[in-house]
């Protein structure tokens, strides 16, 4: 009885304070953390570029301005390989032919469709935290998605896309679904922490796939271990000619977010969810199934993790080969947090960091700067929102305090 | 004499409220003085002030006639001043010894800690003070009164003179209670100085030499326990009369609504909690199960409730077999549940207050249709149930966490009320509630009595279950001792019965002593 008075207060590990913290952080905390973020990137930037001390060696101005320079070449680059260079759009249009304006337009494109994962991951990882879970599996999940999605994407022949299509995706989910499903029953059968078991369920996967695109799905033609090519009618529709592989994936993506963000927040369904994310002695007071949300809640953030997988296959790569490390799932974990959880707050930071991720290669090509600035950048804006208070104190923020809202809110009834 | 301590003139103001409004208090050594004020008064604010935790807009601190500057805990500590919060800061795995000289660590040279020393520091203080700690035992194996008394030699160990307890008797048993008495008696006499900070008449009159009272931010009063009677206190505090009898009207005990049959059931570590418990309950009456703390209450309410699979033995709600149903089953047959804990188990504490009163009415019409949950009727019963049953919320949507202690049980209560119930299971209904809140409360547990609803009432505190029941069940080590008439018993009788002893044979125990004089 004592003992169950001391462990009234939920216990808090590690995880759940960290995200506690990162959960809440205002509007303001995340943008200025971003802003920060590719500020410190920029310094970063500039103590790696020799060609700086080289400046700094012959005079101070020269250094500065060499700084200088290599940040803007930085930013400009990664802007121009996001969203594409400014000056061949406005040429382009000028020109008024389709396949110029389509071509300069194609990193925009591309970023797009480098989102379209992170949008299925995010917004997997998310609904996984708002039932309390920490889904670090999604890599896996999405992994597993996509040959499940490319085995049925040759096996069946003879269908109509409007049938093959939403099969393929199915088969993505289900296999994604399974593999959500497994820690999450885990967790509530036997006490398992979901964070080791979904790292564990990566493993798996990995291992998995490498040895079915190694022997069983292995396309006897080529030389490399590769899968067979999808067919054309599991093809998800590209919008543009070649090169762009800008696809329908995007837009199921934005569906699936809004499809979650109505789950968690108009139906008893999301209700049950959140309810035993935040607090599960009351859910289970209140009479919801604590075990069944669990496992549910588990399963289905797999699911979108695997459809996620089975939207690169179908929409990107068209069969799958060997170590498919994408670290999709991983970022997700973080665009997540920086989204609150919310689905549709997912969606914006999805394109964040998904043009980042696009951006960040015609950096490499043009500014000399290696493509991991950028995580060392996603790292930094991460770390700032976990600890709002160094935020707080760069930028002088008045600290929020429960306290005082306490106070305020229990004198303010009094006077009424 | 100067006083050891003097708060002139304490003013801090936060968004919207004045949380202290110049506050003057003056602490003599070798003395206990009581803070009291409701929940929201400001007294923790002021403590919080005086520890370095906020800063003062207005006013100065005296020590030992030397003014002050306390910016941090530890310019706090240095300065001699020590505080217990109301939650322990202690590391459940760690030994005493670790605890206490956590941040204050005897070294041995090369860096190495000495504990022989340290824990021969403890033994020491203990023996002095009477504490009875062993320090290498495991602090979550301790039971909460002497976790407390960890906590207190932490500050003695730190070589504290004045000592700050705040609400210490909020998380023990009418025992720990008596004992933790007796122990900040032994303090005061050894030179010590106490400023005890509490909503609760009886502790002021009991064991303080002073008492100051604090309403919206302000000193309204001084007095001392001679001169002080409970009412006076009460209205003093809540700033109008208080009636501290709840009137009702004698019972009128109709069908059997709820029967239990040679219940047992297992707490947590698998031992036998409840063990043989029989009784029926009736509508239009209240049975109080009194008893101290641990003694089964907890595992027969979750029994009954169904969070809880009992080993053996049935229940039986309105003639329909509820032994192994599960919450929802039995909440849908016109069960309503106050819990013991009530931010554990009654509130999703980040969720909204329009959330949290349908958290177990939301798949229902009109909150719902079908898995489509109806923004409007939720709103709508928000607003309803806040007016109705006075819930003091900014709106409906702020997080239940915001409200005050009583401001959160009247969530609970307006939500289990406002169905249609023939059984409301209450456990600890009022635990560290103000007075104003316990006088509501009672009065709508009554009211449903009166409505002819059947009323278990599950409390450790004596005055309550006295105050409310009509029956009373007292139970022990997981049995019912005995069930009494509540007009036939006495509280000194209870109290013996709570401590295992039938009265009869009250002349050869002398435990007598033992039974605090109930005051309120």
């Amino acid at each position: 009885m004592d003992k169950e008075s001391t462990t009234s207060q939920p216990k808090r590990n590690f995880f759940s304070i960290f995200y506690e913290e990162l959960s809440k952080s205002s509007l303001t905390i995340i943008i200025l953390s971003i802003i920060s973020g590719f500020i410190l990137g920029g310094i970063l930037v500039i103590v790696s570029s020799p060609e700086v001390y080289k400046a700094f060696g012959s005079s101070f101005a020269e250094g500065i301005s060499a700084s200088w320079k290599i940040v803007s070449t930085t930013y400009s680059s990664l802007f121009i390989g996001a969203f594409g260079d400014p000056a061949k759009i406005s040429a382009a249009i000028e020109s008024g032919e389709k396949t110029k304006i389509l071509n300069a337009l194609g990193p925009f494109f591309e970023s797009l469709v480098v989102s379209t994962p992170y949008l299925f991951t995010g917004v997997a990882v998310a609904l996984g935290f708002r039932a309390g879970v920490f889904n670090i599996g999604a890599e896996g999940q999405l992994q597993v998605g996509s040959i499940a999605a490319a085995w049925a994407g040759w096996t069946f022949s003879g269908l109509s896309p409007w049938i093959h299509v939403p099969l393929a995706l199915l088969c993505g989910a289900i296999a994604g679904g399974l593999w959500g499903f497994v820690p999450g029953w885990l967790k509530v059968k036997t006490g398992a922490h979901e964070v080791i078991t979904t790292i564990m369920m990566n493993y798996i996967g990995y291992y998995l796939i490498y040895y079915l695109v190694a022997a069983p799905f292995r396309d006897p033609n080529e030389v490399v271990p590769k899968t067979p090519w999808i067919l054309d009618s599991a093809h998800l529709f590209r919008f543009f000619p070649e090169p762009i592989r800008f696809h329908l994936g995007f837009f199921i993506a934005i569906l699936v977010a809004v499809v979650v963000w109505i789950l968690l927040f108009k139906t008893t369904w999301g209700y049950e969810i959140r309810s035993v994310g935040l607090n599960m002695s009351a859910s289970k007071y209140a009479g919801m199934n604590i075990t069944v949300i669990t496992v549910a809640a588990m399963a289905l953030s797999g699911a979108i993790a695997g459809l996620g997988g089975a939207s690169e296959i179908m929409g990107v790569y068209w069969r799958q080969s060997q170590a498919l490390s994408s670290g999709y799932g991983f970022d997700s974990i973080a665009l997540a947090l920086l989204a609150q959880n919310h689905p549709l707050g997912v969606i914006l930071t999805a394109l964040l960091f998904g043009f980042l991720r696009s951006g960040s290669k015609v950096m490499q090509l043009r500014a000399g700067i290696p493509i991991y600035i950028i995580n060392i950048l996603q790292a930094f804006i991460i770390l700032f929102l976990a600890a709002p208070a160094i935020i707080r104190t760069i930028y002088r923020l008045k600290q929020p305090s429960t306290k005082e809202a306490i106070i305020t809110s229990t004198s303010l009834s009094e006077k009424k | 004499m100067p006083p050891i301590l003097e708060l002139k003139g304490i003013t801090k103001q936060f968004p919207g409220v004045l949380a202290n409004d110049h506050i003057d208090i003056s602490l003599n050594k070798g003395e206990i003085l009581a803070l009291l004020g409701e929940n929201g008064a400001g007294k923790t604010t002021l403590m919080n002030i005086l520890y370095g935790l906020y800063k003062p807009d207005e006013g100065e601190i005296f020590i030992n006639n030397e003014k002050k500057e306390i910016k941090s805990s530890v310019d706090a500590i240095r300065s001699g001043i020590g505080m217990v919060h109301q939650h322990f800061m202690l590391i459940p795995v760690f030994t005493v010894t670790d605890n206490v000289m956590l941040g204050e660590e005897y070294v041995r040279p090369g860096g190495f800690l000495d504990r022989e020393k340290a824990a021969a520091r403890i033994k020491e203080i203990s023996d002095l003070y009477k504490l009875d700690i062993n320090p290498d035992d495991i602090v979550e194996d301790l039971p909460i009164g002497l976790q407390q008394r960890v906590e207190i030699i932490k500050l003695l160990f730190r070589n504290a003179d004045i000592l700050i307890m705040d609400e210490p008797t909020a998380v023990l048993t009418p025992q720990e209670v008596d004992e933790l008495f007796a122990i900040l008696k032994k303090l005061v006499q050894q030179g010590k100085s106490i400023i005890f900070i509490t909503h609760k008449l009886r502790e002021v009159m009991e064991c303080a030499d002073r008492i100051k009272v604090i309403r919206l931010g302000k000193v309204v009063g001084e007095t001392t326990p001679k001169e002080a009677s409970p009412e006076g206190l009460a209205a003093m505090m809540v700033g109008r009369a208080v009636d501290l009898k709840t009137a009702k009207k004698p019972s009128e005990p109709k069908e059997v609504v709820l029967s239990v049959n040679d219940l047992t059931v297992l707490d947590q570590h698998s031992h036998l909690a409840v063990d043989g418990v029989s009784f029926e309950l009736r509508s239009g009456e209240i049975l109080g199960i009194a008893g101290v703390q641990g003694n089964g209450q907890t595992e027969l309410v979750r029994a009954i409730t169904g969070l809880k699979t009992p080993r053996s033995g049935s229940i039986k709600f309105l003639g329909k077999d509820i032994t192994k149903s599960n919450p929802r089953k039995i909440t849908e047959l016109g069960s309503a549940h106050i819990p013991e804990d009530r931010q554990k188990d009654g509130l999703v504490l980040k969720s909204s207050v329009e959330d949290n009163l349908v958290l177990n009415t939301y798949y229902l019409p009109p909150f719902a249709k079908g898995v489509m949950l109806q923004r409007i009727p939720i709103h709508e019963n928000a607003q309803t149930l806040v007016k109705k049953f006075d819930i003091r919320t900014p709106d409906i949507f702020t997080p239940t966490y915001a409200l005050s202690g009583g401001n959160q049980q009247k969530v609970i209560v307006a939500r289990e009320f406002s169905r249609p119930i023939k059984l409301l299971i209450a456990a600890q209904p009022t635990r560290g509630l103000d007075v104003g809140s316990i006088e509501y409360i009672h009065n709508r547990i009554v009211e449903k009595r009166d409505q002819g609803c059947a009323v278990l009432v599950v409390s450790t505190e004596l005055d309550e279950i006295i105050q409310l029941s009509d029956r009373i069940a007292v139970m022990y080590r997981g049995k019912i001792l005995a069930t009494v008439n509540a007009n036939e018993v006495t509280k000194e009788q209870l109290g013996l019965m709570m401590a295992g002893v039938m009265p009869e044979i009250k002349e050869e125990k002398k435990t007598t002593e033992q039974i605090r004089e109930l005051v309120t």
